[in-house]
């Protein structure tokens, strides 16, 4: 046995009163790609952030070519050759690729060091097949080529091990493939390569050995995938096996939610070009595409933010002149937003006062401009309870609560109105399972009692559980729309690069 | 053992109120080294310092005076801040409602009755133009308000010393004040043989008034809203800057009203010295009471016996004065501080490592 | 008017003009290197009145210049990582931070200065800097004059832009610090440490900000008077703002200040119009507001400016 690249051993990281790892250990043996699975809220990350120096672990011991090490800091995770592609990139979006390749390295004769990071750039393209223009802004650069950059900022710190966090759920299915390509050529040098994902799929296709995580605990460490079913698999990152969401048949009924040639300003790839589609009762519209094609500007028109440059939007029938939030809200919609820690709540507030936030001018909480204590108080406690809301009360600061808990109190605050039209934009993005499908079930009640879903997100498994049909997004087009049972990830996927629908 | 610091879910109500005490303790500890630097015994300078301030009826009377104009500007600056527009620009709206009182007040054309009420509404109305200045900058053009705020404060007080050597200057003495304001304009003395006038009730009223305000309205939710999360206040359909220009408004009102209070209640005129910095004091208080406008008046008094009784010390011991000023700073810095025990709790923890 | 304007721009004009402009430029390129490393320091303009006290203090009474300076910028930095503790290791929030250093360091200065030299009948004075002509290049003319018969301080301010454009722009240490006010996470996972360079921007302009308030109350004045700064540190903010974070143009806006706040004391010293004095000395600050609304639009403002970085964070 060769001596391993990396041993993590009984790492314990706690958060206030989370464990979010407990007793963990993993190995890594030179050429291994090992996958680190689990569902949101395992401790992957966690345990991830430890070993690149983010977090300092409360006990437990990390070798690296068998000799202990002390990792208090990136620089020292650097030093000791481990490299990290986080799932939100770090970088700098007004320097050029050659300044954030050059942050953290040393100069020659007191200047900034050009050259050497050059010809470094030009070596890893030869090795590994990765190049990015180094004299390009990063603010112009596609998700797919600032991940390459993430990496080729990894490597040339001279990475043994390299750490990739949920690298392929902003990529389309051809992009990842591309990225696996140089995962093997670095596993074909003796590199080390730490894949964190929670797709099964695509576990199975590049790593030679998987770790699962579950609640912060090491639940399984396996050598051949090959041969445990998906299942199995399933039931060692839950702890009980998935069941999917029970679709009932309904028949579409009137049109709610409409777009006409809609139109925005933006930027070139993300502004809308001449978007129209049709959302009806009873129908849930899943949105797929990479990130940045456009799905925030479509989130923002029906949501109240953002006014078409042209084209119109109608809500039953009823174009919507002007557009604003609190228009849009009477007229039926309901708003989950992409970010709720940034846009949806305000963490820093009560409870209280998110569940009333955007209804707060509505009579039954307010009148003359007058707040009405006891309606809000009263409503945001029986709310709590409908959707069980595990918090210790109303006054609690949002921000202390779950993801989870989170979500359904924006849930609870946009279905008490009982909206015809849900805006549902990453809706279980960081969620655990449970809260998951506690949305998802949401959604298909919705759906089930008339109401209609546009569902945008970036994970396929949830559109195709979901979704009646699927549009797909790129460079603000509708690049292409199916029923669901038309549609195939391939099919998604050609779509989601640009590809036009192969009839 | 190493300590953290671990975010709380609620914050007790006893720890809310001790807070702004400790912060107190902590700046008159740290203070206490100045007193020995300058020679003086700490224990009688801070006793000549509270005594001077508390100890006979026309002393408090006078604390009370004192504290007037800081529980307006505290209260500007709790509703600007909760806003998080920074205005620093108290000291400037102060002024600028000083400067309008001194003018109502001297209007002969007005029936006497008219004046005080004219005074107070044209004073805040003063202030809060003058604050509407940098809203503005910052809604419409971007412009930092702290700058913008404070530089104001300069154009201002620079304009209010050419109207005093210019128009306003005295024919006959040649001293830069403003001309007295009429008899009828002069604010009511609520005690006899006193210098306690109307701007006290003025203060106290607006303080419930701003309680409520910030309490019970949908305008003091969105300013709270606004403040914490601006992107957010708007998803959920406030108007950004409708919110922080009314902010702005109310705040420079709060502040213009001080300067009606020492014009109306203390000096009956515009002088170079009529605010020793009251806007600036106003921040200590605000933070102090933790943005919380029922805070603002223990607050206020506090730092009125400190500026008043330092006087009295500096007399009796021979250390400066401006001690009551360093005090102010120290007293924010450790308020600061203090907060931070508001949000988060202090965890003393094992480590074990290897 | 012609007359008024040859009466104005004389020699002696834009030589008084790079005078008030040197403070400037200390205090805003000092305050450039706190806010490219992603801290807004509000306390320049009390740490600028402290250092002014402490530099003239000291060289009252070791009669040595130099002391006063090297005492001043010692000042600037002491009150710098006071600021650092708040800001950085504390994570508070940054406007109330720097508004309390400001507090704290004036009320500092005005009771040091009354402890020291009680309340005397004369104004305590030193022997300021005197005017250092450079060999040969004093005597070019026109230029000669202006540029080269100055303060030593003032050749320094010349030089001290070139130079911090320099390091932000050209070295691994200013790229570092650029990218720690822009995305402190990205600093972070490329091995440099967030803290160090926060502090190590905020003790750069403290010293600076020391070395603008000892020009002006050892070079440009021979004492210290209370309104010796008068909002000159709230300025050096402005004109970063105005400067676009960039060492050249926040120069460019010192000098243009300058030139305003010169073309005020000439007009007030020639008595051709005729209103208080007061009115002039208002000017270079309704200018800078006017100049801020102008460019703030399209500010380039560091990403992450007030923006505390806790490297736990989840």
């Amino acid at each position: 046995m060769p001596v391993p690249l990396l041993e993590m051993v009984g790492i314990t990281k706690t958060f206030g009163t989370v464990t979010a790892n407990d007793d963990v250990s993993l190995t890594l043996y030179p050429g291994d790609i090992l996958g680190l699975l689990g569902e949101n809220g395992a401790g992957k990350t966690t345990l991830m952030n430890v070993l690149f120096g983010v977090y300092t672990s409360d006990a437990g011991l990390i070798r690296i070519n068998g000799q202990q090490v002390r990792i208090r800091s990136s620089a020292d995770a650097l030093r000791h050759g481990v490299g990290m592609v986080h799932q939100h990139f770090h970088l700098v979006p007004c320097h050029t690729v050659l300044e954030n390749l050059m942050v953290g390295q040393k100069g020659r004769g007191g200047r900034l060091d050009r050259k050497t990071v050059l010809d470094a750039l030009s070596e890893i393209k030869e090795r590994f097949g990765l190049f990015v223009e180094p004299h390009a802004l990063v603010s112009d650069l596609t998700i797919g080529e600032q991940q390459r950059l993430e990496i080729i900022k990894a490597l040339i710190r001279g990475a043994k091990v390299l750490i990739l966090d949920e690298p392929t759920s902003t990529l389309t299915p051809q992009e990842t493939e591309g990225l696996f390509e140089a995962l093997r050529a670095m596993s074909s040098e003796g590199m080390g390569v730490i894949f964190i994902s929670h797709k099964l799929q695509e576990v199975r296709a590049i790593t030679n050995k998987v770790v699962i995580m579950r609640r912060g605990k090491v639940t399984a460490t396996l050598d051949d995938i090959e041969n445990v079913s998906r299942h199995r698999l399933a039931e060692l990152m839950c702890g009980h096996e998935i069941v999917p969401p029970v679709k009932d048949p309904v028949t579409p009924g009137e049109v709610l939610l409409s777009f006409r040639n809609v139109s925005t300003g933006g930027t070139a790839r993300s502004r809308l070009k001449d978007v129209s589609f049709e959302l009806r009762e009873g129908e849930i519209l899943g949105i797929a595409g990479v990130s940045g094609n456009g799905q925030r500007e479509l989130a923002e028109i029906i949501s109240g933010m953002l006014s078409p440059s042209s084209g119109t939007m109608e809500i039953k029938g009823q174009e919507v002149g002007r557009i604003s939030p609190r228009y849009v809200q009477s007229l039926g919609v309901g708003r989950i937003p992409e970010d709720r820690m940034e846009i949806g709540l305000i963490t820093a507030l009560p409870l209280k006062d998110n569940m009333v936030l955007p209804r707060i001018h509505d009579p039954r909480f307010s009148r003359k401009g007058i707040l009405k204590p006891r309606a809000i108080l009263d409503f945001v406690t029986r709310q709590m309870k409908v959707f069980d809301i595990r918090a210790p009360g109303p006054e609690v600061r949002t921000g202390t609560l779950s993801g989870g808990n989170l979500q359904k109190a924006l849930l609870a605050r946009e279905l008490a109105w009982d909206p015809l039209v849900l805006l549902a934009d990453q809706p279980t993005r960081g969620l655990d399972v449970a809260a998951a499908q506690f949305v998802h079930q949401k959604f298909l009640e919705l759906r089930k009692s008339g109401r209609a879903v546009l569902l945008i997100s970036e994970d396929l498994e949830e559109l195709f559980t979901l979704s009646d049909r699927i549009a797909v997004m790129y460079e603000g087009r509708i690049n292409g729309m199916m029923p669901i049972e038309e549609a195939t990830v391939q099919k998604v996927g050609l779509l989601m690069a640009g590809m036009e629908a192969a009839a | 053992m190493t300590f953290r610091l671990e975010p709380r879910e609620h914050t007790p109500v006893w720890l809310n109120a001790l807070l702004p005490l400790l912060a107190v303790f902590a700046t008159l500890v740290i203070c206490s080294g100045l007193i020995k630097l300058a020679g003086a015994s700490v224990f009688s300078a801070y006793a000549i310092l509270f005594k001077s301030a508390l100890n006979s009826r026309f002393n408090l009377v006078e604390t009370a005076v004192k504290a007037t104009p800081l529980i307006l500007t505290g209260l500007a600056v709790v509703v600007a801040f909760r806003a998080k527009f920074w205005n620093i620009g108290a000291e400037g709206q102060l002024l600028a409602g000083a400067m309008a009182a001194a003018y109502l007040g001297a209007l002969k054309s007005f029936p006497g009755w008219s004046l005080i009420p004219l005074m107070i509404v044209g004073g805040a109305l003063a202030g809060a133009i003058w604050a509407a200045i940098p809203a503005i900058l910052k809604t419409r053009y971007k412009v930092d308000d702290v700058v913008t705020t404070l530089l104001l404060n300069f154009v201002i007080y620079y304009g209010m010393m050419a109207l005093l050597n210019g128009p306003w200057k005295d024919p006959l003495s040649g001293y830069p004040d403003s001309p007295d304001i009429l008899p009828a304009a002069e604010f009511p003395i609520l005690l006899k043989a006193t210098r306690l006038h109307l701007g006290v009730v003025v203060a106290v009223v607006a303080t419930l008034l701003i309680w409520f305000l910030v309490r019970r309205t949908t305008l003091g939710f969105s300013i709270t809203a606004v403040g914490e999360n601006p992107k957010a206040s708007s998803y959920a359909g406030m108007s950004v800057s409708k919110v922080i220009f009314l902010a702005a408004a109310i705040s420079g009102g709060l502040a213009g009203l001080a300067g009606v209070g020492e014009v109306g209640g203390l000096h009956f005129q515009v002088m170079a010295g009529i605010s020793p910095g009251y806007g600036y004091t106003g921040i200590v208080i605000a933070m102090l009471a933790r943005l919380n406008p029922l805070g603002v008046i223990p607050s206020a008094v506090f730092f009125a016996i400190i500026i008043t009784g330092a006087e009295a010390m500096s007399r009796a011991t021979g250390v400066p004065v401006f001690l009551a000023d360093v005090i102010q700073g120290t007293a924010l810095v450790t308020m600061l501080i203090a907060l931070l025990f508001n949000q988060y709790r202090l965890r003393f923890k094992r480590v074990s490592h290897e | 008017m012609n007359e008024i304007l040859s009466q104005i721009f004389q020699i002696g004009f834009f030589a008084a003009l790079i005078r008030i402009a040197t403070p400037l430029i200390f205090g805003t390129i000092g305050e450039l290197f706190t806010e490219r490393a992603g801290v807004l320091n509000l306390g320049i303009e009390g740490i600028m009145m402290l250092a002014a006290m402490t530099g003239f203090s000291t060289t009252y009474f070791t009669h040595s210049l130099w002391l006063g300076i090297l005492a001043a910028m010692v000042t600037g930095v002491l009150a710098g990582l006071l600021m650092g503790l708040l800001t950085v290791s504390l994570g508070l929030s940054q406007h109330v931070s720097g508004i309390g250093i400001t507090l704290l360091c004036s009320g500092l200065s005005f009771f040091f200065y009354r402890l020291i030299f009680g309340q005397p009948s004369s104004l305590p004075k030193i022997k300021p800097f005197e005017v250092v002509p450079v060999p040969l290049l004093s005597k070019i003319p026109i230029i000669g004059p202006i540029v080269f018969d100055q303060f030593a301080l003032v050749y320094i301010a010349l030089i001290i832009v070139p130079v911090s454009a320099w390091i932000l722009y050209s070295t691994p240490w200013g790229l570092n610090l650029r990218t720690v006010g822009e995305n402190p996470r990205a600093a972070f996972s490329a091995g440099v440490s967030v803290t160090a360079y926060r502090y190590q921007g905020l003790a750069i302009a403290g010293a600076l900000a020391g070395l603008a308030g000892a020009f002006l109350s050892m070079a440009q004045y021979d004492a210290y008077t209370f309104g010796v700064i008068s909002g000159r540190g709230w300025v050096c903010i402005a004109l970063i703002v105005f400067g676009q974070w960039d060492p050249w143009k926040s120069a460019a806006g010192a000098f243009l200040f300058a030139f305003i706040d010169a073309l005020q004391l000439r007009l007030q010293a020639s008595g051709v119009i005729h209103v208080p004095y007061q009115v002039f000395l208002m000017m270079p600050f309704v200018f800078t507001i006017i100049g801020m609304a102008l460019v703030s639009r399209n500010a380039r403002v560091p990403a992450a400016l007030l923006k505390p970085f806790r490297k736990e964070e989840r």
